[in-house]
């Protein structure tokens, strides 16, 4: 490694340190008036009365501001549960908001600074390691000593890396108001695009996003001369930055519905819930366009592309999950559990979570047609359920966290509803495939080996069988890889897409007698 | 019908994969395969990935370990010592008596040397098993320069393998240009030019005379057939392989040459003991332009095959071999041949090559001088489609047609660069002729640009 190079890997661990310390920093005061603005009319009075004791006091820390505000405002909830006043409890979470708001911090005066020593810092030393990365390296396959790095085979710097991730996702989907300096910190981004104050979730699509960005530029280094993964790469890093991250905040700064263009139901699984139909209906032409925009993906735009192209078009060309986990999650897709008992186990819980997005739609749009009178607000459990262990736990925890321990797809492959549908398309119907190149194989396992899909490749090429299976996203790494050139990511007739050799080409004793 | 229980030696591609096929055609034979060297079938052709980091020994092996139980194929690891053939029973290394009803000779090959003064130092090794890579690892830990001994597949291997922990590799190569007794001189020299980009001290015709010791029992040097003296940690000695049949040195009865003598349905000289892969030594040539010893991979499976077909089918088909194929990687650049293709083309034949301006893409076509029909063809860092080849050299399809047909015939990435037009235009020019180029309306070439 050259100096240079480990000068960057300081600075993104000096940075990542930063960014891990800041949520700790600063102080908090809370005042009636700042309750007020910020809690629902009808919450304002008890709020009020409820956190008066905080009120003048100055909190060194944020553990020890929110432990006294769950303190209050637990006590006032658990003596209204006690006693069956449901009605009365106060179900709303104002943990994050009061937090944020009754934040004193350095990052309010100098979000900049803050800004550059985290997220800025963070990405140039990063760069400053992958800039100088293979340079003066011939274009080939670059995974010398993979399985003698710490980080990439599962070593002590992949637990940590795995475990800062988990604790990174269940602080942000359950505890935000842990991360609210780092919210403040990135207000002034969301206020020059969106014109609106940050959120967690502002937050994190900026990280994610420089996340895709910045190892999409890993991407090309490791692979130059490779066009396909070039291609590939810089595709999802247009749709990411274009589509998921900075279409959505402009359409905000014009008072329309947040909304990403190239999400789809049952991956946006919120799409038919009565608040985004609400939304997007009283939107206006555009309103009515999102709508019939993501009706047109549902229903023509997936089977048609995916026929054509298979299910590639989107999950390693334009889905946002895909392409974290092309860039962010490339150094681990060798993690992937090949074996045929995780394919079992992969096929009940995709096709699980793909019936239980589908009932729970279905439930809500008749729901809403009926206007409530079916089941009231109780769709509303439901959609909690799903969005705490699919939403959030399986694509978020799992999904990312898992990166460095069961590979980078851990959420496409057994978790995404999309991406079930998808493979239903690709398995039944659709002019993809990748070819084994007839009896070429040597039976090495580079491309099990790569795959992360965890999609046994060879078992197919040493039979000189093509390859056929709804989990491929089309990465085409197997085909990238492949010593021997076997295998071929292509459209094609759908005759002969499935076939069973007897034999394999090369051998006419056989074929010539049966 | 051949006997049960069928007990095959080696559990490399050969002998599994006539394992299997015994299986797939006889649900009741009792099946065991025997080897020393691993409890498991793992993929011989992928140890330099196992030294390079790109994987571990677990993702070398083609089934998962349930597999063997599931399909009542019973594996032993032991060595066998000798065979008593008219017992019909194995004797291993410690003593165990194993009765046969078939036998299946698989033992593989093993690494040549030819008695060079020094080549039992340590530090000084070939590369074919399991237990080689380990030496290997060993061997190399720590060390500044290794020194690979002869020009081949193995050999340019070991020099990656070197190279991709950051040692130096001066890389011994008794020929005018590597690989130049398959390769003819133009693909030779290409590779030649990618080993030295790879920063690989590359000595064309240079032969390795000894190897020098440091006193200890350690390598410090070797020393050429001009005298130089190279010091170095390690050798690689890679100048070949030779069937393995050490176990019939004391079996006069199995006749045996370089490797154990077969027909061409693998029948030794004695009823129901076979040999296949690379141990196999034909007594007739099983086709045109084949040599008697074949040592691939590809082989290997064809002869399981077809002697699984022969013991379970009261109907024997001899073994006949279809268009050669074989392929290799040298360092980045792919290398894929079908049919034939000798270094020195003969004058029956004609030939045309082409390479690419930054010398990373070269392909060759052989074929018939009078009538034009494809034999053969190589190419290098151009994959290619082998059930066209395979249909094309066996139907005789014009040479010039295929020309034509080189998308088609290409098996390269989408969007990868392609050189159709390039290859047809040197062709006109160097031959003077005037093939045309392939045609493709506006419309076409937007819906065929994603396919
Ligand atoms: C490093 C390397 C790379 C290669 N790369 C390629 C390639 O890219 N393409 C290609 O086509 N070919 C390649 N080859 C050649 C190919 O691997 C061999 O042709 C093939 O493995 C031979 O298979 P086999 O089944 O005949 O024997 P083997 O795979 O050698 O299996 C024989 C087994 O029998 C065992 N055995 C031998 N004697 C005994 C005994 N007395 N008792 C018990 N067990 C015994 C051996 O230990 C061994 O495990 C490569 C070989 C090497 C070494
Ligand atoms: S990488 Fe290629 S040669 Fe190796 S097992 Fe896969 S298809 Fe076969």
């Amino acid at each position: 490694m050259k100096a240079l190079q480990k000068l960057g890997i300081a600075l993104f661990c000096l940075a990542l340190a930063f960014f891990s310390f800041l949520p700790f920093i600063g102080q908090y005061t809370l005042t009636a008036e700042l309750v007020k603005s910020n809690v629902k009319d009808i919450h304002q009075e008890q709020m009020v009365e409820i956190l008066e004791p905080m009120y003048g006091e100055t909190y060194a820390s944020n553990f020890a501001f929110i432990a006294d505000f769950n303190s209050y405002f637990n006590t006032y909830n658990d003596a209204l549960k006690a006693n069956q006043e449901w009605d009365a409890v106060i179900w709303d979470n104002y943990a994050y908001a009061l937090t944020k708001a009754a934040a004193e911090s350095p990052v309010i005066d100098q979000p900049w600074l803050h800004i550059g020593i985290t997220l800025i810092l963070g990405s140039l030393g990063a760069l400053l390691y992958i800039l100088p990365l293979y340079k003066g390296k011939l274009p080939g396959i670059k995974h010398d000593g993979i399985y003698f790095s710490s980080m990439k085979s599962r070593g002590l710097l992949g637990i940590f890396t795995g475990t800062w991730l988990i604790l990174f996702y269940v602080i942000l989907y359950w505890y935000p108001e842990y991360l609210t300096n780092l919210v403040l910190m990135v207000d002034p981004i969301s206020m020059a695009i969106s014109g609106n104050p940050a959120s967690q979730w502002f937050l994190y699509g900026l990280i994610y996003t420089l996340a895709i960005l910045v190892m999409g530029v890993r991407m090309f280094k490791k692979y130059k001369g490779n066009p396909y993964q070039l291609l590939r790469t810089a595709s999802v890093m247009f749709f990411q930055l274009a589509f998921a991250f900075l279409l959505p905040e402009i359409l905000m700064l014009f008072n329309m519905p947040w909304h990403d263009f190239k999400n789809i139901w049952p991956l946006d699984y919120s799409f038919f819930y009565d608040y985004r139909l609400d939304g997007m209906i009283s939107s206006g032409a555009l309103g009515m366009f999102m709508l019939i925009w993501g009706i047109i993906l549902i229903v023509i735009a997936v089977p048609l592309l995916t026929y054509f192209y298979g299910k590639r078009w989107y999950c390693s060309w334009v889905c946002g999950c895909g392409g974290l986990a092309e860039t962010l999650g490339d150094p681990y897709r060798q993690l992937s559990d090949k074996s045929l008992k995780a394919w079992k186990v992969e096929r009940y819980l995709i096709h699980g979570v793909l019936v239980f997005a589908v009932v729970m739609t279905g439930i809500t749009l008749t729901n809403y047609f009926m206007e409530f009178e079916l089941l009231g607000q109780a769709t509303n459990q439901l959609h909690s359920i799903y969005g705490f262990a699919i939403g959030s736990a399986f694509a978020g925890v799992i999904g990312t966290g898992f990166y460095p321990l069961m590979g980078n797809r851990v959420w496409c492959r057994f978790g995404c509803p999309l991406a079930a549908y998808l493979g239903l398309v690709q398995r039944f119907k659709s002019r993809f495939r990748i070819t084994t190149n007839g009896g070429q194989c040597i039976s090495c396992g580079n491309c099990s080996t790569y795959c992360e899909m965890g999609i046994d490749v060879r078992w197919y090429a040493q039979r000189g069988q093509n390859i056929v299976r709804s989990s491929c996203v089309g990465c085409g790494v197997c085909a990238s890889v492949c010593p021997r050139g076997v295998l071929k990511l292509e459209n094609g007739e759908e005759e002969g897409r499935i076939n069973d050799l007897p034999i394999i080409i090369g051998n006419k004793s056989i074929t010539i007698k049966n | 019908m051949n006997k049960s229980p069928y007990v095959i030696i080696g559990n490399g591609i050969a002998g599994i994969t006539c394992a299997r096929h015994i299986r797939k055609y006889d649900s009741d034979a009792s099946i065991l395969v025997i080897s020393g060297e691993s409890e498991h079938f793992f993929s011989r052709t992928a140890l330099m990935y196992i030294y390079m980091g790109h994987m571990q020994y677990q993702h070398t092996k083609p089934y998962e370990d349930w597999f063997w139980e599931k399909n009542r194929i019973e594996l032993k690891k032991t060595w066998i010592t000798s065979i008593d053939t008219t017992k019909q029973q194995l004797i291993s290394d410690t003593g165990e008596k194993i009765p046969y009803g078939t036998l299946i000779i698989a033992t593989g090959s093993k690494p040549l040397t030819i008695g060079w003064p020094g080549e039992d130092l340590k530090g000084v090794q070939g590369l074919y098993s399991l237990q080689d890579l380990e030496n290997m690892e060993d061997n190399t830990q720590g060390i500044q320069r290794g020194v690979i001994v002869g020009g081949g597949l193995i050999g340019i291997e070991m020099a990656e393998m070197l190279k991709s922990r950051g040692i130096e590799v001066t890389f011994l190569v008794r020929e005018k240009n590597f690989w130049d007794t398959v390769l003819p001189t133009e693909e030779a020299e290409l590779i030649n030019r990618h080993i030295r980009a790879h920063d690989v001290d590359l000595r064309l015709g240079t032969e390795l005379a000894e190897i020098i010791s440091n006193g200890n029992g350690n390598v410090s040097a070797v020393k050429t057939n001009t005298g130089e003296e190279i010091p170095c940690q390690f050798v690689g000695l890679t100048i070949g392989v030779t069937p393995n049949i050490s176990l019939l040195k004391n079996h006069p009865d199995i006749q045996s040459n370089r490797g154990v003598l077969v027909d061409k349905y693998f029948q030794t000289n004695i009823e129901g003991v076979y040999a296949i892969g690379d141990c196999a030594e034909f007594t007739e040539s099983p086709g045109p332009n084949r040599k008697t010893i074949e040592q691939v991979w590809y082989t290997g499976r064809m002869h399981g095959e077809t002697l699984a077909y022969n013991l379970t089918h009261e109907e024997k088909v001899s073994y006949k071999p279809g268009i050669w194929f074989n392929s290799a990687k040298f360092f980045d650049l792919e290398y894929q041949t079908y049919g034939h293709v000798p270094n020195n083309i003969p004058a029956t034949l004609d030939t045309f090559h082409w390479e690419n301006e930054a010398g990373t893409v070269a392909i060759r076509f052989v074929y018939d001088k009078t009538v034009g029909t494809i034999k053969g063809i190589n190419s290098i860092g151009w994959r290619m489609r082998h059930a066209y080849f395979d249909k094309a050299i066996d139907e005789g399809w014009l040479f010039e047609k295929i020309l034509t047909h080189l998308d088609k015939a290409s098996f390269d990435a989408e969007f990868a660069t392609k050189h159709t037009a390039a290859v047809i235009q040197a062709y006109n020019t160097i031959k003077k002729r005037n093939v045309s180029l392939p045609k493709k309306g506006f419309l076409k070439r937007i819906v065929t640009a994603f396919s």
